[in-house]
């Protein structure tokens, strides 16, 4: 499609794992010089980063927050089954194409023209993908939960992802005036295939470090008292050691310290413990079995130091 | 020279089994170029990103890098030794397929002619053998077989039609008739103008996928053989089928089964499960599924055939309760969970044994699978059942 030459999107990218580092630093996030690397490749070659990792570790909220930190458009798109072509890149407005015959039909126009008419770009709905391709600057597209979706619409973003191009039939094909940054992220319900994880950068977000989720519980629960915060983070760690069903997230470990903030608790104590842990924990099992003692030794655990 | 190690590296990583593409090497390259080599660190988190696709690759990618960063030059020793073992994983050229030896040995003659011929052999099979033949075979317990029948078995056991019927997706198809389809219809109009043509349009219906949990334990042993072979033909021939085998531990071998040959695919299951025909631990086996794969495999109203006598190892009471927990977990996360039984061959079957009445409040059905006849009506049975909405 012709559009302006956009201005060159490598001028606003970092140029360092360290500028990348900062940057999302600048917009609250903190993350690895692992993650760095690999976002820093994925926007140095333009290759879509795909993120895997457990619920809650911040694999959606990287894409939010590099949208931010480039000061660029953030295109979601969420996953889920049964996602076609028309919901995700482009959809003719059938509406008025049928207005447009019935006009024709009244001004007794020839069907040639009529067909020119019918097909023309401004009868074409964008949806996320094709938008993606269609910004002036380059965008950060979120694909979100990619596991969702079924195998069909793999397919489909073979050629998004690797070419930066839409086919349309009717029209042609549609290439990216700016390619758009592209971000995946999976929770692994299902192994996602192998010719759409080879296009990409793969990342496996892992569960922060002890040091590391202290300092974003102090980023992002400043009322947290430094006391709690630390015992907040070093519970959640020995819990995630656990073999529990589902391992609380950092979101879950953000949510708790909020949450004892807002109880006034200045520091753990089983009561509280026991009365919030359903901010931390999804599964009935894994509650019960918090509740059935083992809460109170990870306390006193935390207590021994 | 970086280039130069880089593909030594390369090539290290795909005789370690991994696939390396030509395109990743590239990749590779560009990748280092971009970060520099003055941190390790950051070398080894840009080859990661580029050179891995699963997460459970990363142990076996950080063995190599760290070896690598060390001496290029230990490394390819190393993998010089252990590179008969590592190869292991595809022997295609390894001299003892079965079917192989079958094909030279010469009174088996007229049957491994039949084998040769891949795609009409299961109607060569039925000629070759009278009705009353194929019918007795049906309905002999396969304990009981003799060698050969057992074989025979075997073959037929992997072209029995799938245990589970289509269900209704969200996406849709074209079809003949159905729901009117705007869009079809008129992307139809301009190239038949004069013609109205009405498209239509209906919701396409796919197998939901099937996870299989196969008892491997010593008591189960022949049936469990019989049962891989059919899940081999499952996978062959229908997408989703994920199968994990249990005896002391969970093993999957879905990877394995994908094989085309079954007589490969087999040797390479059997390499993977290390406990073949030992004890049985169904509750350690469920509750590590639940945690590991339920997740990544249940997605899309997965059935979950349970393949087991439902004799567990340890018997004690506290073995019973998790047993208990761990198969209503995994009710839970199933749409329909059907246990197959040989034991219900008997008729007056009774669930006395604590794993079994454990197990049976949260199956929906428990059906038996001694013979090929039964095995062939798990479709049927399982079609019966109206799809429930939970």
């Amino acid at each position: 499609m012709s559009s302006p030459p956009p201005a060159s999107p490598q001028a606003l990218l970092p140029g360092s794992i360290d500028e990348v580092v900062a940057a999302l630093a600048a917009q609250r996030y903190l993350c690895d010089r692992r993650l760095a690397t690999a976002l820093f490749l994925s926007l140095r070659m333009g290759r879509p980063l795909f993120l895997e990792g457990e619920p809650g570790v911040g694999k959606t909220e990287l894409a939010k927050v590099l949208a931010a930190a480039l000061d660029t458009k953030l295109l979601r798109l969420q996953c889920y089954e049964g996602l076609d072509v028309a919901q995700t890149a482009y959809e003719w407005n059938v509406a008025r194409q049928m207005l447009e015959i019935r006009i024709a039909e009244a001004g007794h126009q020839g069907s040639g023209e009529l067909l020119a008419s019918l097909y023309r770009r401004e009868l074409l709905i964008e949806r996320p993908l094709l938008s993606a391709l269609t910004q002036e600057r380059s965008p950060v597209l979120l694909i979100d939960e990619l596991d969702r979706a079924d195998e069909p619409f793999e397919a489909f973003l073979l050629e998004v992802l690797g070419e930066s191009q839409i086919s349309i039939p009717e029209l042609g094909t549609v290439r990216a005036s700016a390619p758009p940054i592209v971000v995946i992220t999976s929770n692994r319900t299902r192994e996602i295939h192998d010719a759409l994880k080879r296009r990409c950068l793969y990342h496996w977000l892992e569960f922060p470090s002890l040091q590391q989720e202290l300092d974003i519980v102090r980023l992002k629960a400043p009322l947290a008292s430094e006391r709690l915060s630390a015992e907040v983070v070093r519970f959640v760690q020995r819990m995630r050691g656990m073999e529990l069903f589902k391992s609380p997230g950092v979101a879950e470990t953000i949510d708790w310290a909020n949450a004892l903030v807002a109880l006034n608790a200045m520091r753990l104590d089983p009561q509280t413990v026991h009365d919030t842990l359903g901010v931390l924990l999804k599964y009935q099992d894994d509650i019960a079995r918090m509740r059935s003692g083992e809460a109170q030794r990870l306390i006193d655990e935390l207590q021994v130091p | 020279m970086l280039a130069q190690n880089i593909v030594h590296f390369s090539r290290v990583l795909r005789a370690a089994g991994m696939q390396v593409g030509v395109d990743r090497v590239l990749d590779a390259l560009q990748a280092v170029e971009c970060v520099g080599l003055d941190r390790r660190g950051d070398v080894h988190a840009a080859l990661s990103a580029v050179m891995l696709d699963r997460h459970d690759q990363q142990p076996l990618f950080d063995a190599a890098f760290d070896a690598f960063w060390k001496d290029p030059k230990l490394l390819e020793r190393m993998m010089l030794l252990l590179l008969p073992k590592v190869q292991g994983r595809g022997q295609k050229a390894a001299p003892r397929i079965n079917r192989l030896e079958e094909a030279l040995a010469p009174p088996r003659e007229a049957r491994a002619r039949e084998q040769s011929a891949p795609v009409p052999q299961e109607i060569r099979f039925d000629a070759a053998m009278s009705f009353s033949e194929r019918e007795r075979l049906a309905h002999a317990d396969f304990e009981s077989m003799t060698v050969q029948e057992f074989e025979a078995a075997q073959r037929i056991a992997a072209q029995l039609a799938p245990p589970v019927s289509p269900v209704r997706q969200r996406r849709k198809e074209s079809s003949p008739r159905g729901a009117i389809d705007l869009r079809a219809s008129l992307a139809a109009m301009p190239r038949q103008p004069d013609a109205l043509q009405i498209r239509r349009m209906r919701a396409r219906m796919q197998r939901p996928p099937i996870v299989v949990l196969l008892d491997i334990s010593g008591s189960m042993e022949r049936y469990a053989r019989l049962f891989l072979h059919y899940a081999h033909g499952l996978t062959r021939r229908h997408v989703h089928v994920h199968t994990f085998t249990f005896g002391t531990r969970l093993t999957p071998i879905t990877r394995q089964l994908r094989h085309r040959d079954p007589d490969v695919a087999m040797r390479l299951a059997a390499d993977a499960m290390p406990d073949w025909k030992g004890g049985t631990r169904i509750a350690a086996a469920l509750d590590e599924f639940n945690r590991r794969w339920a997740r990544r495999t249940l997605a899309g109203n997965a059935a979950v055939l349970l393949v087991t006598d439902g004799l567990d190892r340890d018997e004690a009471h506290e073995s019973a309760r998790t047993l208990d927990r761990c198969a209503a977990e995994l009710r839970r996360h199933a749409h329909e969970v059907v246990w197959l039984n040989p034991l219900l061959r008997y008729a007056g079957f009774e669930p006395r044994a604590a794993g079994v009445r454990a197990l049976l409040p949260h199956v929906d059905r428990m059906l038996p699978m001694h013979n090929l006849a039964s095995l062939a009506d798990l479709a049927r049975h399982l079609r019966e059942a109206a799809p429930r909405i939970r």
